[in-house]
């Protein structure tokens, strides 16, 4: 049994454009599976709709969002939240608008184990502390009381981790943690990631679109385009040879760090042809579906 | 391992220190007014009308600034003046700034109809002339210092409620907004810690320009005989007195133009002060 179990998930804008199709998507306890895909795919999207934050104009429009064997989308909005807040948590995208600038660091830790966990405060602090030694951070009593604007980049990225892991969740959603830094940092932070990973046993679901990394961090992969699960597979199996065409060509496309002077291979046209027209047959298909 | 970001101390401004001290004083006059006017600022004297500031020709050195057409003493009516504007100021800013930036927080963070409702009452509110608007509604409710205030408040409300919902949005696309709510917390928790905080910077900036505006009203008001009681000075009233002797006695008008500049002045340099210097992130 999976602890997230996305099955069958449609999510559309309001006018009816549908930004999932059918998703399904299990990450078992401790797996950590990457998410892949062009921008546009919807990667993120899948990670919103999980956490209850999916932007204004979306809509979870059908399937079912399973954590740990309870079905999400039937719970009311607080009780949601209560789950989310105690078993998922997040590692955002840009670590210069994750931290709120006008509050400091310390209270941004521990707001969620005193909110939803009941925890007292001074508790808390010291598991903050606690937790900002174990992402190798010097000095963390000052950090605490700082401002997010007197941090690096880097720094507040390692903040939001150890924020992330404050609550031991079960889950973690990291939604592309490396792509707003810069390349020495973003090693780091990777390498840091698995380590915290592998210490607390949590599951993770990787959201990027770098392969490179995938290959170092992930145990299993699902592939995305247009919203739609193209392939889903163990990482030895998809770097050994992927089953599908535009994997194929997608890994075919990742640069080669071996030959930093060869030329990029991009998808070829004939493979995304083929694939918006496997699309554009799932969606007539869902059409027909429906009406009958 | 904090960097150097976190040394950097701002001290306060010659523009802070500037606006601040005149604001000071204003107030200082305005709360010893009885103990430090020369004159009583309602007493007439016929026989010592139009006397001119004591650097001039024909002056009397009993009356600093000289008088009116009246025989009033310009400095002791300036004085109560600063009194009545202040009040203005204070109170009417303030209730604009609460009525306005409060439907401007829930028309920004919490979108929906009450947006709509909101947005589309700013719409139709600013289409009407402000100041015709005031005199209108004075014209209604009648005179009196209370009268001033709801007009104050009732024609300014969109100003904040425009600013602050715009920023309530830009606010409530950053990522710590998802990140707090992935943590649990409710929607007006949210809005309390993490939206307002980052808003108050601004609110506090369009604050005391609101209060320099509330002062400009109260003296438009004033000049067209729709605000206080004319047997209360105000300094309004003292230009609109001034202007019928503009070439005989200058100072009549002169003196409470300048005072009325300075404070308006003041106060919105006092409001870009307090932002630039308490605003967590550098810019």
């Amino acid at each position: 049994m999976s602890f997230l179990s996305i099955r069958d998930l449609n999510v559309s804008l309001a006018n009816g454009a549908p930004l999932l199709r059918r998703v399904s998507l299990d990450v078992a306890a401790g797996e950590v599976r990457a998410l892949v895909g062009e921008s546009g795919a919807g990667k993120s999207m899948i990670g919103k709709a999980v956490l209850g934050i999916l932007p204004r104009a979306a809509k979870v429009t059908g399937g079912s969002i399973q954590l740990d064997g309870e079905d999400l989308e039937t719970l009311s909005p607080k009780a949601r939240r209560q789950r989310i807040g105690a078993r998922v948590a997040l590692i955002p995208q840009d670590p210069l608008t994750a931290l709120n600038p006008s509050r400091r660091v310390g209270p941004q830790i521990t707001d969620r184990l005193v909110d939803i966990l009941g925890w007292k405060r001074a508790e808390a602090e010291a598991r903050a502390l606690e937790l900002l030694e174990e992402v190798h951070i010097q000095a963390p009593d000052r950090v605490m009381k700082a401002y997010p604007h007197e941090l690096s980049g880097g720094m507040r990225q390692r903040i939001l981790i150890a924020s992330a892991f404050a609550a031991e969740p079960k889950l973690i959603i990291a939604d592309e943690p490396t792509t707003a830094l810069d390349v020495t940092v973003q090693k780091q932070i990777l390498k840091l990631i698995r380590e915290m990973q592998q210490r607390h046993g949590t599951a993770l679901l990787f959201v990027t679109h770098d392969l490179g990394v995938v290959s170092k961090i992930a145990q299993s992969l699902t592939v995305l385009y247009a919203g739609k699960v193209i392939e889903e597979t163990d990482i030895k199996a998809f770097f050994a040879g992927p089953s599908h065409a535009y994997s194929r060509a997608l890994l075919a496309a990742t640069p080669k760090y071996t030959d930093p002077d060869g030329s990029l291979t991009p998808v070829p046209d004939s493979v995304i042809q083929a694939v918006e027209a496997e699309i554009a047959a799932f969606d007539a298909g869902q059409m027909g579906t429906v009406r009958a | 391992m904090l960097d150097a970001r976190g040394q950097i101390r701002r001290l306060p401004g010659v523009r802070l220190w500037l606006s601040g001290g005149w604001l000071a004083l204003l107030v200082l006059a305005a709360i010893f007014a009885p103990l430090i006017s020369p004159h009583d600022p309602l007493a007439q004297d016929l026989f010592a009308g139009r006397l001119p500031p004591v650097w001039e020709q024909g002056s009397d050195p009993a009356f600093l600034l000289g008088t009116d057409s009246l025989g009033r003493d310009v400095l002791s009516r300036m004085l109560y003046g600063a009194r009545l504007a202040l009040i203005v100021a204070l109170v009417a800013g303030t209730l604009t700034c609460l009525i306005g930036a409060t439907l401007g927080l829930i028309a920004g963070f919490f979108r929906g109809w009450a947006d709509l409702i909101i947005s589309r009452l700013i719409d139709i509110w600013m289409a009407f002339p402000p100041v015709l608007f005031a005199i209108l509604l004075i014209a209604v409710i009648g005179t009196g210092l209370t009268s001033v205030i709801v007009a104050i408040v009732v024609i300014d409300w969109t100003r904040f409620a425009r600013v602050v919902r715009a920023e309530a949005m830009s606010q409530g696309a950053m990522d710590y907004v998802a990140s707090a709510q992935v943590a649990g917390r409710g929607r007006l928790g949210t809005a309390m810690t993490e939206i307002l905080p980052n808003v108050l910077p601004t609110i506090v900036a369009l604050l005391t320009l609101e209060m320099g505006i509330a002062i400009i009203v109260e003296a438009i008001l004033s000049f067209v005989n729709l605000s206080i009681s004319t047997d209360q000075p105000t300094w309004g009233g003292m230009i609109a007195e001034g202007r019928a002797s503009i070439y005989q006695a200058w100072w009549v008008l002169v003196f409470p133009l300048f005072t009325l500049f300075l404070t308006v002045l003041s106060f919105s340099q006092f409001g870009e002060g307090l932002k630039e210097h308490f605003d967590p992130v550098l810019r």
